[in-house]
């Protein structure tokens, strides 16, 4: 893993974008931003808004901490970033509320929570402070999918199981029995929960044939 | 119990509808934090007393907001406020207890992006509490967060003295757990009916 080192900027390269999607995937791996994933995923689309108004937040103040990274002193850089993260969601906010306002009242405080979610606060200190305008873009980017992909896999999961239905559409005849907590607050920790397991197993399996392979090998040669 | 008498109040937020539990508010430290009894206690003390100082504040700016109608700033007024009380907690953490200062360790700062805190400011808005109201309501959300914090640690003391299997150790463990928590306090649910 090529890990940015301190003061050291990153070239662009196709993995500035793809880490965001895996292997530091905000959500599965780095286990940041969990408030809004178990809150709000409780359907399909509610997830979808929510993922792209992080992207959307994420992305436009990162561009913005990276731009004014030489301007602003290192005593109040916290304090900036929440202040340039609050003005973004402050837009976000509003503009839902134009769109859709069925969608603002299904999210509820969670759009104005976009705030206090740590990955934002996270890539802007970690990342944006320390590297050019486009790899901060492109890292921000993947970052934002990463997070959406994972509101989306826990949002279908949810949906399906809890209503029967996928995006408002009936899946099942009428005759479904529906998992009503999976929609309900013990749901999101249940179906997030059994992802992690899912993954961890698979990494073990991973390392498992990996130093099998090995043993072959030598025995072989 | 009346909807809006302050003992209602304080138990819809510390239990009925818990913020920990039943509205996913301040999950991350509910997930770092909870190793150890003794460390789950002073963090939920450490959120209680931030959330007390910024409820109070916060009352106090959308008063002035609304005086000049300014109130799409609330957010950025609010943030900054629980800023500056955690910079507060923190400083007087440092000098009068540096071991617990150290126990809490990054935790402390990210008190600030704590959404339970923000989440605290920004519902007693909605619901247009007094301010007696929104004593009680911080005071009640901070009892819940520290009652689910310690819930849980007691659960994980427990949990690492006994043989799991490997898949499921670390955060899927926590997740569970939290989920049949979440489960028995849902329970809770018909105390109060749908004040949410």
């Amino acid at each position: 893993m090529m890990a940015p080192l301190p003061n050291q900027e990153e070239e662009l390269t196709p993995g500035t974008f793809l880490r965001g999607l895996w292997e530091e995937n905000p959500v599965f791996v780095m286990l940041l931003g969990m408030c809004p994933v178990l809150a709000v995923t409780n359907s399909t689309l509610n997830a979808l808004a929510m993922g792209l108004a992080t992207t959307f937040v994420l992305v436009c103040s990162s561009a913005l901490v990276s731009l004014l990274r030489h301007l602003i002193p290192k005593q109040v850089r916290i304090a900036t970033y929440i202040v340039i993260i609050a003005t973004f969601v402050t837009i976000v906010d509003h503009v839902i509320q134009a769109i859709s306002l069925d969608l603002y009242n299904a999210l509820g405080a969670f759009i104005q929570l976009i705030v206090a979610n740590c990955i934002i606060l996270g890539r802007a200190e970690a990342y944006a402070a320390k590297n050019r305008l486009a790899t901060t873009l492109v890292n921000s980017l993947g970052m934002g999918a990463g997070f959406t992909i994972a509101l989306l896999s826990l949002g279908t999961v949810r949906e399906i199981l809890g209503s029967g239905t996928l995006l408002g559409y009936p899946l099942f005849g009428e005759h479904f029995q529906t998992w009503v907590v999976m929609i309900l607050p013990p749901g999101g920790f249940f179906v997030l929960g059994a992802w992690l397991l899912l993954f961890s197993w698979l990494q073990q399996r991973r390392a498992r044939r990996i130093t099998e392979g090995e043993e072959i090998r030598v025995r072989g040669s | 119990m009346e909807a809006d008498s302050l003992t209602f109040i304080f138990l819809n937020a510390a239990i009925i509808n818990n913020f920990v539990l039943a509205l996913f508010l301040g999950i991350c430290p509910f997930l770092g934090v909870s190793g150890k009894i003794q460390t789950a206690w002073n963090m939920g003390l450490a959120t209680m007393f931030v959330m007390l100082v910024s409820s109070t504040c916060a009352y106090a700016i959308n008063k002035i907001l609304i005086a000049w109608d300014i109130e799409f700033l609330r957010l950025i007024c609010y943030i900054a406020v629980i800023a500056s009380a955690v910079q507060l907690v923190e400083m007087v953490m440092k000098k009068y207890s540096p071991a617990l200062f150290r126990a809490l360790g990054i935790f402390l700062p990210l008190i600030t992006t704590n959404c339970a805190i923000l989440g605290l400011a920004l519902f007693q808005t909605f619901r247009e509490y007094n301010f007696g109201q929104s004593l009680a309501f911080s005071l009640g959300a901070g009892t819940g967060f520290t009652l689910a914090l310690m819930l849980m640690a007691g659960l994980r003391e427990r949990l690492s003295l006994s043989n799991l299997p490997t898949v499921s150790q670390g955060a899927a463990l926590s997740l569970m757990l939290a989920g049949m928590l979440s489960l028995a306090f849902m329970g809770f649910a018909g105390l109060g009916g749908d004040h949410g």
